[in-house]
């Protein structure tokens, strides 16, 4: 058992399987800001739970020491807040990709973004699907030339943070993955948020759109004087696409869904089947 | 006289039809008869024709019953739809200012349903009430027994509207009144002095959900579908009663992924649905069978394809709960027969998967989930509970038999163990032991991609097919220590018959009455019917001479699996039009084929 004394280093997450991603890959960054952000937090291993969907992102809690749920495309979080609402006590991070939370799953996070349940999200965007070698992605631009869009993609670019914003999520950011430092700083933030955490991390592929220099170019620190308690000025925030924000945008508590039933769980009595059964008389 | 009497209404939906209906079946079960019902509703909640039939008598009923003896009709449509459902000599109830029958071979009784709740009763609302007054007058139960439910059924809007409750029974008495009067009994049915008992009146979703609390079940989610709406409601309200906690999912995949996140947190945890909802969660069901989960799956099935008819019975989803999950899955499939059966099985159906840490399919139906049934208040008893095999850092897991496991370390703190724990370690019983997140557990990541022992994602040939061979030789395991099924009727039967689910009663009725006419007939009914219990089966395949498996589906479901897995050539027998097997219809399929 790890104490809550014990002093924890990012190696105490690392687990010996070996990470399967290409060389390069913005995962790595984001990995290794997950080490260190949990480390400092000093999140016990066997309390905290790292859920996954598929794709190259979603390998993620093969490669930590925690507990970890690699599930099916997409169904990451639905599975994260059914863990959450029956284990309040446990840390959980959801964990996927742009298609796991912005195509296939985008239902879940509407709707986790409702409920508002105490866990984090952090969203590994690479605007393609990299696992099945680059079709085009939710996040991909207008216009973008891939094996799936030949002609050109022909559908308007998810933007992931202005929806979030729109859903009234209370914590939401965005890092980068070239930026690990910053990164760990706002994933540190998320899980210790009370309630349902937004991370949006921009991590690049290098073999099937590599984002790496463009997004060097251009990725904005969210400025100095942003007040992230104003939703209306991160929505603004949120729209510029040319140099996407990098940081924190929006951050509110609200009572979670999961505290809500725990109150409502106080008063629980054992249950009697010879006492319920006398509705039936 | 006879000491039974099954009563068809047949009306409009939202005029009272069904729950005048449920208040003839209480109060009759109350005053200390058996009964059971069947009912049929539209989709929609206001129009449309709806019935609800009781069977009452003073001995255990098993069945709908062939015919009914009685049929009150609120309007003429009632009268086209029902009238051949009644009993040649039966009984027809109408208004005559709605309608006069046109056939003459039934005894019938003209009641001015409207003119009484009019004029009499002076509120229209109170017509199914005049409808029960007159069904005591003239048959029976008495009318204390239906006063006292509709009493308690309106306690609480007393205070609230007073004169609702006094118009109410006013109604019950003036009916009575008018038909003692004014009717001269030409039939023989009357329901006759009774013993009380201890009994219980529900239906099958309420037996689902009282036997899942006691299973310990403290975790829901579902997304609401006809039929099986009513368990999730329930758990809604119960479960914080408990310290469990509920979830009303964004759709089916969502509930049973977050089910198995409960699952994953220990917890146990269940989920409800109907085919529509199935058919989404089956990626579902294939993630938690490869990563080992208990989870229990209620599939009320519903007549189908696709969207079908959501307020009919069939028993359609066997072929598609044992298949469904892509891959060779291993699951577990339990389908019950009865209300009683609800409860026992459901807490088996629990246990099961905890013991096998697998997904287990609770197979119910319409017909079942909407059926009331009087039952020994004795069934709904604490039962034992398995826990899973809990794997413990010293070593040992929590069960002796599997003292076997190997690939855990031995030495080293936690943290050094943990990932190199292992969860999927191959036992001769194919059961590994887990651990639940929380201090000291040892850490492990659930996967759907194949895995080695430790969990760890893993393609080579050998590693697949052995986890292939443990993950199915649970089923193995299971096959032995779980319990088969009993013969019911002769043991050295010509005919044999073999059925599943909800259809059990009138199976057996209808093995009654065959074998007082003289046939020699068994029936064998498994109620898990993956695994199957193989010998018993070839058991009983053998010792007779020809086999009827009657289903309420159009392909032979289960005849189709008798025959891949040993060979029958079962005499099908199936009914597909929405609406359960009647004794009857059974018996002459008995009688056809001797």
């Amino acid at each position: 058992m790890v104490e809550a004394t014990l002093v924890l280093t990012p190696k105490d997450f690392k687990s010996e399987v070996k990470p399967t991603w290409c060389p390069g890959c913005g995962d790595f960054g984001v990995l290794s800001a997950t080490y260190q952000s949990l480390a400092s937090l000093k999140v016990p291993p066997d309390q905290t739970v790292i859920v996954s969907g598929i794709g190259c992102s979603s390998r993620f809690p093969h490669f930590m020491k925690t507990f970890g749920f690699h599930t099916v495309h997409g169904r990451a979080l639905p599975l994260a807040q059914g863990l959450k609402m029956a284990r309040p006590d446990l840390n959980v991070v959801a964990i996927g990709g742009d298609g796991d939370f912005f195509s296939i799953g985008v239902g879940h996070l509407i709707h986790a973004a409702l409920r508002n349940i105490d866990i984090t999200a952090i969203v590994m965007d690479n605007e393609t699907y990299g696992l099945t070698k680059g079709q085009t992605s939710p996040t991909s631009p207008h216009g973008h030339v891939t094996k799936s869009t030949p002609y050109g993609l022909m559908a308007s670019q998810f933007n992931p943070i202005a929806t979030v914003l729109s859903l009234n999520v209370g914590f939401v950011a965005r890092g980068f993955s070239s930026k690990p430092k910053e990164m760990a700083a706002l994933i540190q933030q998320g899980v210790n948020h009370r309630g349902f955490a937004f991370i949006h991390v921009l991590s690049p592929c290098p073999t099937f759109y590599n984002t790496f220099d463009a997004w060097k170019a251009t990725v904005t620190p969210v400025p100095a004087d942003h007040d992230p308690t104003n939703r209306f000025k991160a929505m603004e925030l949120a729209m510029e696409t040319e140099h996407p924000y990098m940081g924190l945008f929006y951050k509110e508590e609200r009572p979670t869904m999961d505290q809500a039933a725990q109150e409502l769980a106080k008063k629980a009595k054992e249950f009697d089947i010879d006492r319920y059964m006398e509705r039936y008389i | 006289m006879t000491n039974e009497v099954t009563i068809r209404i047949g009306g409009e939906s939202g005029e009272g039809t069904i729950s005048g209906g449920d208040i003839l079946a209480l109060a009759s079960a109350r005053w200390g008869y058996h009964v059971y019902t069947f009912r049929t509703f539209p989709a929609e909640i206001l129009g449309g024709p709806c019935l609800f039939q009781v069977r009452i008598g003073d001995h255990p009923i098993n069945s709908m019953g062939d015919y009914a003896d009685v049929l009150i009709c609120l309007n003429q449509e009632a009268y086209d739809r029902n009238v051949s459902d009644l009993r040649q000599g039966g009984v027809v109830i109408y208004d005559p200012s709605d309608f006069t029958p046109d056939i003459n071979n039934f005894i019938t009784y003209p009641i001015p349903f409207n003119e009484i709740a009019r004029k009499e009763v002076q509120l229209f609302q109170t017509k199914n009430m005049v409808m029960l007054g007159a069904i005591s007058g003239l048959f029976g139960p008495e009318l204390e027994a239906i006063t006292e439910v509709v009493e308690s059924k309106l306690s609480k809007s007393r205070k609230a509207n007073p004169l609702l409750m006094e118009k109410n029974l006013l109604a019950l008495q003036v009916a009575q009144k008018y038909v003692t009067e004014q009717i001269s009994k030409r039939d023989s049915y009357r329901l006759g002095p009774v013993d009380k008992a201890n009994r219980v009146v529900l239906n099958g979703n309420q037996a689902v959900v009282a036997g899942a609390l006691a299973a310990q079940c403290r975790y829901f989610a579902g997304y609401p579908i006809t039929p099986a709406s009513d368990i999730m409601e329930a758990m809604a309200k119960e479960l914080p009663l408990v310290g469990g906690t509920f979830l009303q999912a964004e759709d089916e995949m969502a509930a049973l992924a977050s089910v198995l996140g409960a699952s994953f947190g220990g917890l146990r945890a269940m989920t409800a649905t109907s085919g529509p909802g199935f058919s989404l969660m089956t990626e579902l069901i294939s993630l938690a069978s490869m990563t080992e989960l208990p989870v229990v799956i209620v599939d009320a099935q519903r007549a189908g394809p696709s969207t079908g008819m959501p307020t009919k019975m069939e028993q359609s989803d066997l072929s598609f709960a044992l298949h469904s999950g892509h891959g060779d899955t291993p699951r577990m499939i339990v389908a019950p027969a009865n209300v009683a059966d609800c409860y026992t099985l459901i807490i088996q159906a629990f246990n099961m998967a905890e013991r096998y840490q697998m997904p287990v399919l609770f197979l119910t139906d319409q017909s079942l989930t909407a059926r009331v049934e009087s039952v020994d208040r004795s069934i709904f008893k604490p039962m034992q509970i398995e826990e899973r095999l809990q794997f413990s850092a010293n070593g040992h897991s929590n069960d002796a038999s599997d003292a076997s496991v190997n690939g855990h370390g031995s030495a080293g703190s936690v943290a050094e163990m943990a990932h190199s724990f292992a969860r999927y370690a191959y036992t001769a019983s194919g059961i590994s032991p887990i651990t639940t997140p929380g201090p000291g557990a040892l850490a492990y990541t659930a996967t759907g991609l194949e895995h080695n022992e430790h969990g760890h994602p893993d393609y080579e040939p050998e590693d697949h097919t052995a986890m292939m061979e443990k993950r199915f030789r649970k089923l193995d395991t299971a096959a032995e220590e779980l319990p088969g099924p009993q013969r019911y009727g002769d043991a050295d039967a010509d005919i044999g018959i073999i059925g599943w689910g909800s259809t059990e009663g009138a199976i057996q009725e209808a093995v009654d009455r065959a074998r007082e006419q003289g046939y020699k007939v068994a029936s064998l009914h498994p109620k898990i019917l993956s695994p199957l219990p193989d010998r018993t089966i070839r058991d009983f395949i053998r010792s007779v001479k020809k086999v009827i498996v009657p289903e309420c589906n159009y392909s032979g479901q289960l005849a189709n699996l008798l025959g891949a897995k040993y060979g029958l050539q079962a005499i099908r027998v199936n009914k597909f039009g929405g609406i359960p097997f009647t004794a009857g219809e059974i018996l002459r399929s008995i009688e056809e084929v001797s």
